[in-house]
C-alpha cells in the first residue's frame, strides 16, 4: 500500500512521462516522413527533372511543365490575394473598432482560414469553369487565391496591432492625414510581420492539390497561356503517384521531396525573418 | 502658405482619407461577399440533385451513377468516423505535447521543438497520402492489422469494429493518418492557451504542494477549458474537410461496413475521386450537394471552435 504522497508522485511521474512520449511520438513522424521522402525521392532526382517535361507512360521525362506551372499559379495568386488580404487585415486594425463589419468580417475570416479547400475548387469551378467551358490556369489560380487572403488577413491585422500606438499618435501629432499615417508609419512598421504573413500564405497554396483538381486540372505539355489547362507539380503528383507505372511513380517520389523541401524551407525562412510568434491555425 | 492652398491641401488629404478607409472596407467586405458567393454557388449547383433526391439524399446509402441513384449516407459516415477517429488519437497525443512544451521542456529546447511540431502542420496533405498508402499501409497491414483482427475481432460489441482481412488501406488507416495532421493544430492551440494561464495561479498551487500533473490537471486545464475545447474543434474541422490524404488511402468504396478495417469513403474523396469523370447532370449536382454538406458541417464546427477561443480571450482579458 502506498502512502498518499507516494501515490501522488508517482501519478505524476506517469503523467509526465506520457507527456514526453507524446512529444517523441509527434516528433517520430516528421522524421518518419521527411526520411521516406530522402529514401525514396532523392536517387529519382537529376538535371532530367528539372528540364524535361512530363512523360508518358513507361518512358522518362522530367517535372519541367509541371514545376513551371505551379509557380505561375501560385504567384498569380499571391498577386490577386495579398492587397485584397492587407487592405482587409488593415481595416479590422485600423478602422474596425466600431460596427458591425470588423467582427463579422474577423468571425467569417476565422473560419475560411480553415474552411475545406476542396470546396473552394468546387467553387471555382462552379463560377468560373462552367462558364468559360474548360478549365484553366486562371480558375486555379483564382481558387488558390481565395486561400491566400484569408491567411495574410490574420497576419496583417496580428502584426498591425504589434505596432505601438505612441506610433501614431507621434505621427499624427505632426499633422499626418491618416491615410499617410497608416501607409508610411504602422504598415512600415509592420511590414516584417506582414511578409511572414505572405510567405506562410505561399507555403500553404504551393502544397494544395484539391482546389486545383477542378480548376486547372493538368496538361502533359509544356503550357504558358493561362487560358488553358495547366499543368502544376501537386496534380501530377497525385495522378503520377495513383499509376500503376513505375516511372511515373519515381517522377511523382521526385516532386514530394521538392515540394515538401520548398514548403518547409519557406515556412522556415517566415519563422526566421519573423521571430516573434505569429498564429495561423 | 496662403490661406486657400491650406485649405485645398487639406480637402486632398480628407479626400484621401475617405477613400483609403473605403478602400480597406471594401477589401473586408470582400470576406463576406466570397462567404455568401460560395453558399449560393454550392446550393444552385445542387439545386437538381435536392430536387430529385431531396431528404432521401442524407440517409440513402445508394450511389449508383448507372441508375442515376445517389444518396450521401456512405460518404457522410465515413467522414464522420474518420474524423472521430482522429481526435480519439490526437487529443490525449496534442495534450501530452502541449504538457511537454509549457511545463516540461527546458527553456532552450522548447522553440525548436515548436517549431518541429509546426513542420508537422506545413507538410501538404499529398505528402500525407504517398506516405500512407506505400509507406504506412503496407506495414500496418503486416504487423498491427493481423494483431487486431485476432485479439480484438471477437470480442463482443466492439468485435465487428475490428474484423475482416488486413489490407492495409481502409477506413481506420485514414483516420490514423488523420490524427499525425490534426496534431499540430490542436497540440499549438493547447499550447497557446495554457500560455494565458496567470503564473500566479499555478505558483499558489505548486506552493501548496501540487505536482506538475496535478496543477495541469486541477489548475490549468479548468481553467482554460473552452480554449482546449475550441482547439479540439478546430482540429475536427480540419479532419472533416482534408482531402488528399484520405484520398489516397481510405480505399474509396461506397459500401457500408461495421469493420474500420474496410475500404470506405469520405465526402472530400469522394469528390476529389469521381467528380471529373461524372457524366450527366445529376452525377455531377450530387456531388456539388455533398460538397455544400460537408461546407456547411465544417461550417458549423469551425464557427463553435472560433466562439470558444473568443470566449476564452474575452475572459482572459477581463481578469487580467
Amino acid at each position: 500500500m502506498l502512502t498518499l504522497y507516494a501515490r501522488r508522485r508517482l501519478i505524476n511521474a506517469i503523467g509526465l512521462g506520457i507527456s514526453a512520449l507524446a512529444m517523441l511520438f509527434g516528433l517520430i513522424w516528421l522524421g518518419w516522413i521527411l526520411w521516406t521522402l530522402l529514401a525514396n525521392g532523392l536517387p529519382q532526382l537529376s538535371m532530367a527533372v528539372l528540364t524535361q517535361m512530363t512523360p508518358p507512360p513507361n518512358s522518362t521525362g522530367g517535372l519541367l511543365n509541371a514545376i513551371a506551372g505551379s509557380l505561375m499559379m501560385t504567384f498569380l495568386a499571391a498577386l490577386i490575394g495579398t492587397p485584397i488580404g492587407i487592405l482587409a487585415g488593415t481595416y479590422l486594425a485600423e478602422f474596425g473598432q466600431r460596427g458591425w463589419l470588423a467582427p463579422t468580417t474577423r468571425f467569417i475570416n476565422d473560419v475560411l482560414l480553415s474552411a475545406p479547400s476542396i470546396v473552394i475548387g468546387l467553387f471555382i469551378y462552379e463560377m468560373y469553369v462552367i462558364k468559360i467551358g474548360h478549365f484553366s490556369g486562371w480558375a486555379g489560380a483564382l481558387a488558390l487565391s481565395i486561400l491566400v487572403i484569408p491567411i495574410v488577413i490574420r497576419t496583417t491585422e496580428n502584426m498591425l496591432r504589434l505596432v505601438p500606438n505612441t506610433l501614431r499618435e507621434a505621427a499624427a501629432a505632426l499633422g499626418a492625414p491618416q491615410w499617410k499615417v497608416i501607409n508610411l508609419v504602422t504598415l512600415r512598421a509592420a511590414r516584417a510581420g506582414i511578409i511572414t504573413g505572405v510567405l506562410l500564405a505561399v507555403a500553404r497554396i504551393s502544397g494544395e492539390t484539391a482546389p486545383l483538381l477542378f480548376t486547372s486540372l493538368n496538361n502533359q505539355f509544356w503550357s504558358s497561356d493561362m487560358n488553358q489547362p495547366m499543368a502544376n507539380l501537386p496534380v501530377v503528383i497525385f495522378q503520377f503517384a495513383m499509376s500503376p507505372y513505375q516511372d511515373w511513380q519515381s517522377l511523382a517520389w521526385a516532386g514530394a521531396l521538392l515540394i515538401t523541401f520548398s514548403v518547409l524551407s519557406l515556412n522556415i525562412m517566415a519563422r526566421v525573418l519573423f521571430r516573434q510568434k505569429s498564429t495561423t491555425y | 502658405m496662403p490661406t486657400f492652398l491650406r485649405e485645398v491641401h487639406m480637402k486632398r488629404h480628407n479626400l484621401l482619407d475617405i477613400l483609403f478607409r473605403n478602400i480597406t472596407r471594401l477589401s473586408a467586405f470582400t470576406v463576406l461577399v466570397l462567404l455568401v458567393a460560395i453558399m449560393v454557388s454550392l446550393i444552385i449547383g445542387s439545386l437538381p440533385s435536392i430536387k430529385a433526391f431531396g431528404f432521401r439524399f442524407l440517409t440513402s446509402a445508394e450511389w449508383n451513377p448507372v441508375m442515376d441513384e445517389f444518396g450521401a449516407l456512405v460518404p457522410i459516415v465515413g467522414t464522420l468516423v474518420t474524423s472521430t477517429i482522429a481526435l480519439l488519437i490526437a487529443i490525449p497525443v496534442s495534450f501530452g505535447i502541449a504538457l511537454f512544451l509549457t511545463e516540461l521542456s527546458p527553456r532552450w529546447l522548447r522553440r525548436p521543438l515548436g517549431i518541429a511540431i509546426e513542420l508537422l502542420a506545413g507538410i501538404p496533405s499529398i505528402i500525407y497520402g504517398m506516405w500512407g498508402l506505400f509507406v504506412f499501409a503496407p506495414l500496418f497491414a503486416e504487423y498491427v492489422q493481423p494483431w487486431l483482427i485476432e485479439k480484438l475481432g471477437p470480442l463482443p460489441i466492439f468485435g465487428p469494429l475490428f474484423q475482416g482481412i488486413p489490407m492495409g488501406i481502409g477506413v481506420f488507416t485514414a483516420g490514423i493518418i488523420l490524427a499525425i495532421m490534426v496534431i499540430p493544430f490542436i497540440a499549438s492551440v493547447m499550447r497557446d492557451v495554457f500560455e494565458v494561464v496567470p503564473t500566479l495561479l499555478k505558483e499558489s498551487a505548486y506552493g501548496l504542494g501540487a505536482t506538475t500533473w496535478e496543477v495541469m490537471w486541477h489548475v490549468v486545464l479548468p481553467y482554460t477549458k473552452i480554449g482546449v475545447a475550441g482547439g479540439i474543434m478546430l482540429g475536427l474541422g480540419r479532419a472533416l474537410g482534408e482531402t488528399m490524404a484520405v484520398t489516397f488511402v481510405i480505399g474509396n468504396a461506397h459500401e457500408l461496413s461495421a469493420s474500420l478495417l474496410m475500404p470506405g469513403n469520405s465526402i472530400s474523396s469522394a469528390l476529389a475521386n469521381e467528380f471529373n469523370e461524372a457524366v450527366g447532370k445529376l452525377y455531377t449536382s450530387a456531388l456539388v450537394e455533398l460538397g455544400l454538406i460537408l461546407f456547411l458541417i465544417t461550417f458549423i464546427v469551425l464557427s463553435l471552435a472560433r466562439y470558444m477561443l473568443y470566449m476564452l480571450t474575452k475572459r482572459e482579458g477581463s481578469t487580467t
